[in-house]
């Protein structure tokens, strides 16, 4: 039947036979799209007497929010801290690739670096919505180079930085311009950190503790300057001591302002975090849970060595570090792949590890009225899966930009 | 009138969702001729909904060429409350069916002028030819639709205030607490109810019981309005073992037989 034209000439999209994460749980419901946002079928019902304009079958399929992914360094021969001169469309490359995975949304992230590298790189990289074209920029997440020297990891120590000389503008010089930059990681134990948290929390940054020595009061006077995510959490941090939990006490903190919600990433590809520990995290704080991959240039490439910013990674399997060490350097794993992991180590409900994907990271970066849920009136980015949890179709604003083929690919 | 008595809910329902579809399905309706159905809310009627989708589902049932009219709805709560008789059919039947959103008539408890609302009501049915069969439902009070006792039997759509039988009743909708509770409801009338070619009254459940008693084995009387219904040429009561619970054994037995 044909839609009222009353408020919209736009077609109107019903997707019917499957279920749809909503308010937490998976309800048998229809999704209904128009304009690129999800419509509520009763307002269209009632108000405009409108109906769909076209009808798609959806076969049981689990219909989920788009996946974002808030730390990931490059893939597929891309690194973003590596400044070509086909940067763009090495951007552009990942940006398309990561729709397989699920990822509707992401903010690619660059590791400590050389003030040059930012002042190349950061102009070359703009916000902007996803489509046909790939996932959406949400901005950069940059990690780095203000962090600890003794939690480094794969991060090259030639290019750290501390506050002392002149806090935010030291910052500010060394990135360049602030104009996409959406998190910034860096660790609080610094001197003048306070200031440089305070600062970059009032523009709207999001500010993230990593890479650090930090204990718990030094982190928690941070979140009450403003930050409210930790950086892959258990690494490059100092392990949980019960006397002094550092960085990972925040999660049963009692001090965090009320109103705020401490978020924190995880890397659940099985290899940076033990089952056990991914399981003691969730299990403390479930709704603070976010699922990030830190995948770096070989994702998607066969085993071998690849670069991540200044250093040299060597790939075998699932496992990444920094060519000729076991120093992890970030991994390979894929969105889709850490969200079924994340279900079967932790024995999670399916709408569990699904809103750790993309319902927390867009409340951690205040978004998700228009992303990381399906509810009415926010943007139709979404995901067709599995029982199982593997992606089969991406959509965009409404728009399908991936579907697996017959041959599975 | 008739009196068709199953056995358990499941079986009323089943029963009385195969009389309107056949009903719908003999009368061939089509781009120029309707069928025009009134339909009720409550918890009596979801499983006579729930049969009628997967009549529908089943390819056997179209609601394409169907007008429907609602009983009533509650004066003053916004539309898209979950209590709302607007969101009663929308999930209950109108999302699960291919009925035109323009055949589909709720009263509009919300409306600037509550009268004439009422009015223009009355008149999309006299436009729509009519009732073909309205369906409906009988309250622990014996009312019909929001005919609360004392109403006029010979009333047309109106604004009503809620018995406190009735309010109690609803009360487990709004999560046990009175204050909640609409105390106001625009509904059609008894006469409007009347005027149906065809009437077709769901009573299941003891809770019923006295209520049905004293709608059919008892004189017409305005304090129980389902009585009124004794005088219509085509009433059917299709109900359970349990709402007969009051009545008188020959009774069950004639109708039975």
């Amino acid at each position: 039947m044909p839609s009222n034209k009353s408020v919209s000439d736009a077609p109107i999209f019903q997707f019917t036979n499957c279920r749809i994460l909503r308010n937490h749980e998976l309800q048998r419901e229809d999704l209904w799209v128009r304009e690129g946002k999800i419509l509520n079928p009763e307002k269209l019902f009632f108000d405009e007497k409108g109906s769909a304009d076209i009808q798609l079958d959806c076969k049981d399929s689990i219909i989920a929010p788009g996946f974002i992914d808030v730390q990931i360094n490059g893939g597929f021969g891309v690194d973003f801290s590596l400044a070509t001169d086909d940067f763009k469309s090495g951007i552009d490359l990942v940006s398309q690739k990561i729709l397989s995975h699920g990822v509707t949304s992401f903010c690619p992230t660059l590791v400590t670096s050389p003030p040059s590298v930012y002042h190349q790189i950061l102009p070359q990289i703009s916000v902007r919505n996803g489509g046909a074209h790939g996932a959406g920029i949400l901005g950069v997440h940059l990690e780095g180079p203000f962090i600890s020297k003794e939690k480094k990891g794969a991060h090259p120590e030639r290019c750290l930085r501390t506050f002392e000389a002149g806090a935010f503008q030291d910052l500010l010089a060394t990135y360049g311009s602030l104009d996409c930059v959406r998190i910034v990681t860096l660790a609080p134990e610094m001197k003048r950190s306070s200031e440089v948290i305070r600062e970059l929390t009032q523009r709207g940054i999001c500010v993230s503790l990593g890479h650090s020595v930090a204990n718990l009061s030094q982190a928690e006077e941070a979140v009450q300057q403003g930050a409210t995510f930790i950086t892959h959490l258990f690494n490059a941090m100092l392990p949980f001591h019960h006397r002094d939990p550092g960085i990972v006490g925040l999660l049963t903190s009692d001090k965090i302002p009320a109103g705020r919600r401490v978020f924190y990433g995880m890397i659940s590809d099985g290899i940076h975090t033990n089952p056990a520990a991914l399981r003691i995290a969730h299990r403390a704080h479930p709704k603070g849970l976010v699922l990030v991959t830190d995948a770096i240039a070989g994702m998607g490439l066969a085993p071998g060595r690849h670069t991540l910013g200044q250093q040299v990674v060597e790939i075998d399997g699932l496992n990444t570090y920094i060519a000729g060490t076991k120093t992890l350097s970030g991994s390979v794993a894929t969105m889709d792949t850490c969200v079924r992991h994340f279900l079967e180590a932790t024995g999670c409900s399916v709408e569990t590890a699904l809103e750790a994907a993309s319902l927390h990271p867009a409340q951690l970066l205040g978004i998700e009225h228009e992303k990381g849920t399906l509810n009415y009136d926010s943007d139709a980015d979404f995901l067709m899966l599995s029982d199982s949890l593997y992606v089969q179709a991406t959509y965009i604003a409404g728009e399908q930009v991936w579907r697996r083929d017959a041959s599975g690919m | 009138m008739r009196l068709v008595i199953l056995e358990d809910y499941d079986q009323a329902s089943e029963w009385a969702a195969k009389y309107i579809c056949n009903r719908i399905i003999q009368f061939k309706p089509n781009q120029g001729r309707y069928f025009t159905l009134g339909l009720p809310t409550g918890n009596t009627p979801l499983g006579c909904y729930k049969k009628l989708i997967e009549y529908h589902k089943n390819g056997d049932l179209s609601f394409k060429y169907v007008k429907t009219f609602n009983m009533d709805e509650y004066v003053g709560l916004p539309r898209n409350h979950p209590e709302s008789y607007h969101s009663y059919m929308w999930n209950n039947f109108f999302k699960h069916v291919d009925i035109d959103p323009n055949n589909a008539h709720i009263l509009d408890g919300n409306a600037p002028d509550l009268q004439a609302e009422c009015d223009a009501f009355e008149k999309k049915i006299e436009e729509a030819g009519g009732i073909d069969l309205f369906v409906g439902g009988i309250g622990p009070d014996g009312h019909i639709a929001f005919n609360e006792p004392g109403s006029s039997l010979s009333s047309r759509t109106r604004l009503k205030t809620l018995a406190m039988d009735t309010i109690l009743a609803n009360a487990k909708y709004f999560d046990g607490d009175l204050s909640k509770v609409p105390t106001m409801a625009l509904t059609v009338g008894v006469g409007t109810v009347m005027d149906a070619r065809e009437v077709m009254i769901l009573i299941t459940g003891a809770h019923k019981a006295f209520a049905l008693y004293k709608a059919i084995e008892e004189g017409v009387n305005h304090m129980w309005t389902v009585s009124a219904f004794q005088q219509h040429p085509r009433t059917i009561f299709v109900c359970d073992e349990d709402a007969t619970l009051e009545l008188r054994v020959k009774t069950v037995k004639y109708f039975k037989g």
